[in-house]
C-alpha cells in the first residue's frame, strides 16, 4: 500500500501537477535555456539532482528547527521559527547547488562543462524553492518529501525537453516580426500546457 | 471540365495579369493566386534538372483528404438529423427529412469556421505575402465536425480564430505549427465553454422541439454511461440498457460530435487515404494498436470491485466516442505529427495509450482523443530529434 502510495505521488508530481506546466514555476531557465536539446537535456538533469538534494535537507531543517515548537526537544518552549523559513531554504539551495558543482566537477568533468552557467543558476530557479513551500505546506514526510522532489525535477525535465524538440523545430518558422524570439516562446509554452491539462483531474 | 477550364481561363488570365507587381491589384495577389492554384495547376513549374514532375502538392493532397472526409461529413449529417427525429414526437423519418434537419445544424457551422478561418488566412497572407494553402478547408472542415450540434455558432467562430491565429499563423503559417489547428480550436472551446461541448443535452439539435421531446430518449453518449457506470457492475449490460451496443456504435446510429460517431464511414475515408497515400499507414496503425492494447492491459487489471470502466473489452473502446476520427484524421496530420518513421509508431502507439488511459482514469474528462493528441503533438519533435541523433550515432559509429 505504502508503495502504491509514493508511486501515485511520483506520476502525480511528474504530470498531473507538472511544477512548470500547472504551477508555472521555474519559467525563466525554462524560456532562456530551451534553445537546444542537449542544453536542456544537461539543465534538467542539474535540476533533477539537486532537487533531490535539496528537498530532504529541507525537510530536515524546517522538520527539526524551523516548525512552530520544534525546538522543545532541546527545551525551548514556545519558539516559533518559520519567519525564517525563506532565507533558510535559499541558504540551503544555494550550498546545496555549490556542493553539486563540486561534486560533479571532480567526479565528472565533461557534464560539468557541458553545464557551464546553468549549474550555479540553479540557485535562483523558482521550481526549487516552490517545491520546497509545496513540501511545507502540504506536511509531507521525509519520504514523501523526496519522492516529490525526484517528481518534480523529472516533471520539470519533461517539460524543458519538450520545449527543446519544439524549438528546434520551430528554428525554421517564419513568424510575424511582432512576435519572434521570446513572445513566440511563451505562446509555445501556453499551448503547451494547454496540452498538459489533459491529465488535469486525474484521482491516483 | 474542359468547358468549366475554359470558362475560367480568361478572367483568372486577366486577373492574374492586374496582380503583377505594379499593376493596380498588386496588394491582392496573394488572394488571387490562391484561388487560381485552387481552380488549375500552379504555373510556377522547376526549371532545373532532377526534379520529379508530379501533380500532387500540398494543394491537391489537402483536396484528398477533403474527399476522404465526405462519407463522415455526409453520414454526420443523415445521424444529426437521425438524433433529432428519435427524440423529438411527429416528425417524418424519411431519410431526406433527416439529411434536411442534419443540414440545417451541419452547413450553418461549415459557414462559420470557413468564413473566420479562411479570412484570417486571406488577410494574413496579403500582410505578410505568403501563399494561401488549402490546408485550412481541411481544418475548417474537422472543426464543425468535431463539434456537439447544439453549440452556439459563436463559439466557432471564435475557436477557429484562436486556432488559426495562435496554433498556426503566429509560428507562419502552414507547415510551421507544432500543434493540430483543428484541435486547438476544439481545445479551446471546450476549456472556455465547458457546459457547451460536455454533458448529456449538447449532442442533439433539439433546441427548436422542446416541447414535443419523447420520454426518456437520452442524449447521453455512451462515453459518459461507461464512465458513469458504479463498481461492480457490468459496463456493457450498462451500456446496453442504454440502447448502445457494438454494431450500432460501430455503424454511429448514437448520439455524439456530428462527425466522430460512424466508424465505417471513416474506414471509407481511411481507405482513400491510405490508397492514395496521403496518410501515414505508421501514425494510424500504431494509433489503434496503442488504443487495444492499453484496453487490454485495463481489462487485465480490471476486476470486479475496480471501476467498471476497465472492465470495458478493448474492441469497445475503438468504436466509442471520438477514437476512430482521431485516428484516421487527426494523428495522421503531417505538420504535427512525428516524421521519422520510427518515430510514427512511438507517436502513435503513446497517442492511442494515451487515450484510454485519460478516458478511463480521467473523471474531469469523458473522452481522451483530443488532449491525448495534443499532448503528443507536444513531444512529437522531441521523438524526432531523438531517432535523429540514435541514428546519427549508428552511422558514425559504423564508419
Amino acid at each position: 500500500m505504502d508503495i502504491v502510495h509514493y508511486l501515485s505521488l511520483f506520476v502525480e508530481s511528474i504530470f498531473v501537477e507538472n511544477i512548470l506546466l500547472a504551477f508555472f514555476l521555474g519559467m525563466c531557465s525554462f524560456l532562456a535555456c530551451s534553445k537546444k536539446v542537449e542544453t536542456a537535456f544537461g539543465l534538467g538533469v542539474a535540476v533533477v539532482f539537486v532537487m533531490i538534494f535539496t528537498m530532504p535537507l529541507n525537510w530536515l531543517i524546517y522538520e527539526f528547527l524551523l516548525k512552530p515548537n520544534a525546538l522543545e526537544r532541546f527545551g525551548m518552549q514556545g519558539l516559533d521559527l518559520s519567519f525564517l523559513t525563506f532565507i533558510t531554504f535559499i541558504a540551503v539551495i544555494a550550498s546545496a547547488v555549490q556542493l553539486v558543482e563540486m561534486i560533479v566537477d571532480r567526479f565528472s568533468p565533461a557534464l560539468y562543462n557541458s553545464l557551464g552557467i546553468f549549474l550555479p543558476l540553479i540557485t535562483v530557479n523558482c521550481a526549487i524553492l516552490g517545491a520546497a513551500l509545496f513540501m511545507v505546506e502540504r506536511n509531507y514526510n521525509f519520504a514523501e518529501s523526496m519522492v516529490y522532489g525526484a517528481g518534480s525535477g523529472i516533471g520539470w525535465w519533461l517539460a524543458i525537453l519538450g520545449l527543446a524538440g519544439i524549438q528546434q523545430k520551430m528554428r525554421y518558422t517564419n513568424a510575424p516580426a511582432g512576435v519572434q524570439g521570446t513572445g513566440l516562446v511563451f505562446i509555445a509554452s501556453g499551448l503547451m500546457a494547454m496540452a498538459f491539462m489533459c491529465f488535469a483531474g486525474i484521482q491516483l | 471540365m474542359n468547358f468549366i477550364a475554359k470558362i475560367l481561363e480568361k478572367p483568372l488570365d486577366k486577373l492574374n495579369e492586374l496582380s503583377q507587381p505594379g499593376q493596380p491589384l498588386e496588394k491582392m495577389h496573394r488572394a488571387v493566386e490562391a484561388f487560381d492554384t485552387f481552380a488549375r495547376t500552379p504555373a510556377l513549374v522547376t526549371e532545373s534538372k532532377v526534379h520529379i514532375r508530379d501533380s500532387l502538392d500540398s494543394k491537391r493532397l489537402m483536396s484528398t483528404v477533403i474527399l476522404a472526409l465526405i462519407p463522415a461529413v455526409l453520414f454526420g449529417m443523415w445521424n444529426t438529423g437521425m438524433q433529432t427525429i428519435n427524440s423529438v414526437v411527429g416528425l417524418d423519418a424519411s431519410f431526406l427529412n433527416a439529411m434536411f434537419i442534419g443540414a440545417k445544424v451541419l452547413i450553418p457551422q461549415l459557414v462559420v469556421s470557413y468564413a473566420v478561418g479562411l479570412g484570417i488566412e486571406f488577410i494574413f497572407a496579403l500582410i505578410r505575402n505568403h501563399e494561401v494553402n488549402e490546408g485550412f478547408l481541411v481544418t475548417g472542415m474537422l472543426i464543425p465536425l468535431t463539434m456537439p450540434a447544439e453549440i452556439p455558432l459563436w463559439m466557432i467562430g471564435v475557436g477557429t480564430a484562436f486556432g488559426v491565429i495562435f496554433a498556426k499563423e503566429v509560428f507562419g503559417g502552414t507547415g510551421f505549427n507544432f500543434l493540430n489547428p483543428a484541435l486547438t480550436a476544439r481545445a479551446f472551446i471546450f476549456f472556455s465553454y465547458p457546459t457547451k461541448i460536455s454533458g448529456d443535452n449538447v449532442w442533439r439539435a433539439i433546441e427548436a422541439h422542446k416541447e414535443q421531446l419523447v420520454d426518456g430518449y437520452s442524449g447521453a453518449t455512451p462515453l459518459a454511461i461507461a464512465a458513469t457506470a458504479p463498481r461492480g457492475t457490468n459496463v456493457v449490460e450498462q451500456l446496453s440498457e442504454a440502447g448502445f451496443n457494438f454494431k450500432n456504435m460501430l455503424i454511429g446510429t448514437i448520439p455524439g460530435s456530428i462527425g466522430e460517431t460512424s466508424v465505417i464511414a471513416f474506414g471509407i475515408g481511411a481507405l482513400i487515404l491510405l490508397i492514395t497515400g496521403v496518410a501515414s499507414y505508421k501514425v494510424m496503425l500504431s494509433t489503434i494498436v496503442g488504443g487495444a492494447f492499453m484496453g487490454i492491459v485495463f481489462n487485465l487489471f480490471g476486476s470486479e470491485t475496480s471501476l467498471a470502466f476497465m472492465n470495458l473489452p478493448w474492441y469497445y473502446h475503438l468504436v466509442m466516442g471520438g477514437f476512430a476520427f482521431g485516428a484516421v484524421f487527426m494523428t495522421t496530420d503531417p505538420v504535427s505529427a512525428a516524421a521519422t518513421s520510427l518515430g510514427k509508431y512511438i507517436y502513435g502507439f503513446l497517442i492511442g495509450v494515451l487515450a484510454i488511459l485519460i478516458r478511463v482514469l480521467n473523471p474531469a474528462y469523458p473522452e481522451g482523443m483530443m488532449l491525448a493528441i495534443l499532448f503528443m503533438n507536444i513531444f512529437a519533435p522531441l521523438i524526432d530529434w531523438v531517432i535523429l541523433q540514435l541514428n546519427i550515432r549508428r552511422r558514425l559509429a559504423r564508419a
